[in-house]
């Protein structure tokens, strides 16, 4: 019985084992960096924990209190992070499939130019980035925008852009779009370029009589495969950009909770509060979420067979 | 007779997708993306400009977006400059290059060994693994921040140098562009390779990896604005502010000095610049490589 255990692992071994050597560095990464902190922010959901003892289970308790208790949750945070994501992933999206198509109508070098200066703002996400807009947006007489409205003569009084609720959300969204051209987008123009220029003419002699049309039933379908990616990578991007309020108002919570979006209300509740199950419980809705994005965009662009 | 046919046909392929040349055409197209574009690199002109502005431009009112008399200035300060608990700025950026050039050199390792075990080897679990990769490319590594910090104190990682590469070190979606490159390399190669008795690692080595180079670049690329850009780390997992990056330094810039704005805006404007140039300067560079692996990235 041992012997044959032993043929049958030494079997594997010869067969398999180079495999899963190659594959071992990364799996350990990845399971140590990825699938256990996803785990235990699923089984934390359901404890009370403030990281000194050790935690207690609770069910539904933190689930239950975010749905029906949490009054900032429901009344900022949620319509908060629904209004963000669906402007800027979307938003983002279309932009991003709309400009990769008039680059690929364009000849290689003033396209690379175009894509780079479009690209680029999308490299350095977040802090030089917010250099920039700390100064544009600045809320003193010589910030740009105040000093160009108030050179216009259209305000009179500079206005605090970054702490005023009204406009907080605008700009954040403004930025993140600014930012929303990348890897998704690379990958776009790189999908329509790929297209075989004689599915076009068959289209035309099909029957094909614009360039709308030729989106439509040509380019689109036949770049599904990067359009997933594209989406997949715009809706990651528009949570993973949830920081950009705290990091432009410089407070967590936001004023008034203008910008404050689910990611900002984990790290409330989990780094400054120490509730870590409620957070998790958070973090399991932001994951649900994600996931649920994604689940739709799948449905759109898999070729059904 | 016969050139001028020729070149009727190809004005007719420049008005379509992927043109070789120009074409009236394509007129509105640069009417549409000029103005675009010009609004979209002025906050990347800015931080060039502002760089160079000496104190009182900073502060000029009313503010002029372009530097009238360009200094230095503003660099030399930053390198004179002893920042927090007096680590020189020196240290801060120090640490950001060798972190960039670790953090890059592993990934690359780590991502293109699994890329070849999923792309050419046969095995049970292959297509589950790389599923539960794909599935991956949603996470949000910031939903669960929680845990992870759970993790990384389990780890002892706190203070340790090694928290800047570890956690990154699994990049899904370098993963997924790899080994969607690599599935193009014809299995008959690596089978020919086999007959002459070269083993796996040879074969990952000396066919393999030559043969991906475009995707390399590419996820070195993603790799090093992950790294290089990162200051939240240095923000959350280190005390010790020798082991910390230049881009938490510049991040304690813009937000925490706000009692010493005048000291701080040249050196946040050089420093921005800084944080901005390599990535610019990379890109530019490996732009084409990352277009040839981008046309693989696809989603089946």
């Amino acid at each position: 019985m041992a012997k044959t255990t032993k043929s049958r692992f030494s079997l594997w071994k010869r067969k398999e084992g180079s495999a899963y050597a190659f594959l071992s560095m990364y799996a350990i990464a990845f399971i140590i960096f990825i699938v256990v902190p996803v785990v235990a922010a699923f089984f934390l959901s359901f404890t009370s924990f403030d990281t000194l003892q050790v935690p207690s289970f609770n069910g539904l308790t933190n689930y239950i209190l975010l749905l029906t208790q949490d009054e900032v949750f429901m009344q900022y945070i949620l319509p908060n992070t629904i209004k963000f994501a669906l402007v800027v992933g979307p938003g983002g999206y279309l932009l991003s499939f709309f400009l990769a198509w008039v680059l690929a109508q364009l000849p290689k070098l003033p396209r690379t130019l175009y894509a780079l200066i479009l690209y680029s703002p999308s490299m350095t996400s977040g802090v030089a980035m917010a250099v920039v807009w700390l100064i544009v947006f600045s809320g003193d007489p010589n910030g740009y925008l105040n000093a160009f409205l108030m050179n216009a003569n259209l305000i009179s009084e500079p206005i605090q852009w970054l702490q005023s609720p009204q406009f907080l959300m605008t700009i954040m969204m403004v930025v993140t779009l600014w930012s929303s051209m990348g890897v998704g987008f690379l990958a776009m123009l790189a999908g329509i370029l790929d297209i075989n220029p004689e599915i076009y003419e068959a289209g035309y002699i099909d029957g094909i009589k614009n360039r709308l049309q030729e989106i439509i039933y040509i380019t689109i379908p036949s770049m599904k495969p990067q359009m997933l990616f594209g989406a997949v990578m715009a809706i990651v991007g528009t949570f993973q950009a949830g920081a950009i309020g705290v990091m432009l108002s410089g407070s967590n919570p936001t004023p008034q909770y203008a910008g404050s979006l689910i990611v900002n209300h984990i790290e409330d509740y989990g780094f400054l509060r120490y509730e870590m199950g409620y957070a998790a419980a958070a973090s399991v809705v932001l994951l649900l979420m994600v996931y649920g994005f994604s689940r739709l965009a799948i449905r759109l662009f898999t070729e059904k067979d | 007779m016969k050139p001028r046919k020729i070149k009727r046909f190809s004005s007719i392929a420049n008005a379509r997708i992927n043109p070789k040349g120009f074409h009236p055409s394509q007129i509105k197209f640069h009417v549409l993306l000029l103005p675009l574009t010009l609004i979209m690199l002025l906050p990347i002109l800015f931080i060039f400009s502002h760089a160079f502005k000496p104190l009182d431009e900073l502060f000029a009112y009313p503010p002029r977006f372009f530097v009238s008399n360009p200094t230095f200035q503003n660099f030399i300060d930053l390198f004179a400059k002893m920042g927090n608990s007096g680590i020189p700025v020196t240290r801060y950026l120090f640490n950001s290059i060798l972190i960039t050039v670790l953090t890059v050199a592993a990934t690359i390792i780590v991502s293109t060994t699994a890329a070849f075990a999923l792309s050419k080897k046969r095995f049970k679990l292959k297509n589950v693994l790389f599923t539960i990769n794909t599935l991956a490319l949603m996470f949000v590594p910031i939903a669960v921040s929680i845990p992870r910090f759970l993790v990384i104190e389990k780890l002892d990682l706190i203070d340790n140098f090694l928290v800047h590469i570890l956690p990154g070190l699994a990049m899904p979606v370098g993963l997924f562009l790899l080994k969607q490159f690599m599935d193009q390399i014809p299995d008959a190669m690596i089978e020919a390779a086999q007959m002459d008795g070269a083993t796996d690692v040879q074969i990952y080595w000396k066919i393999i990896l030559p043969l991906i180079k475009p995707a390399i670049a590419t996820i070195a690329i993603l790799a090093f604005q992950a790294s290089w850009n990162n200051a939240d780390t240095s923000a959350m997992y280190l005390n010790q502010e020798s082991l910390k990056t230049f881009a938490y330094y510049l991040s304690t810039l813009t937000t925490t000095t706000t009692g010493n704005t005048v000291a701080g805006q040249g050196l946040a404007a050089a420093s921005s610049l800084i944080m901005f140039l390599p990535n610019l300067i990379i890109f530019v560079v490996l732009q084409s490589q990352v277009m040839n692996t981008m046309s693989h990235s696809g989603i089946k």
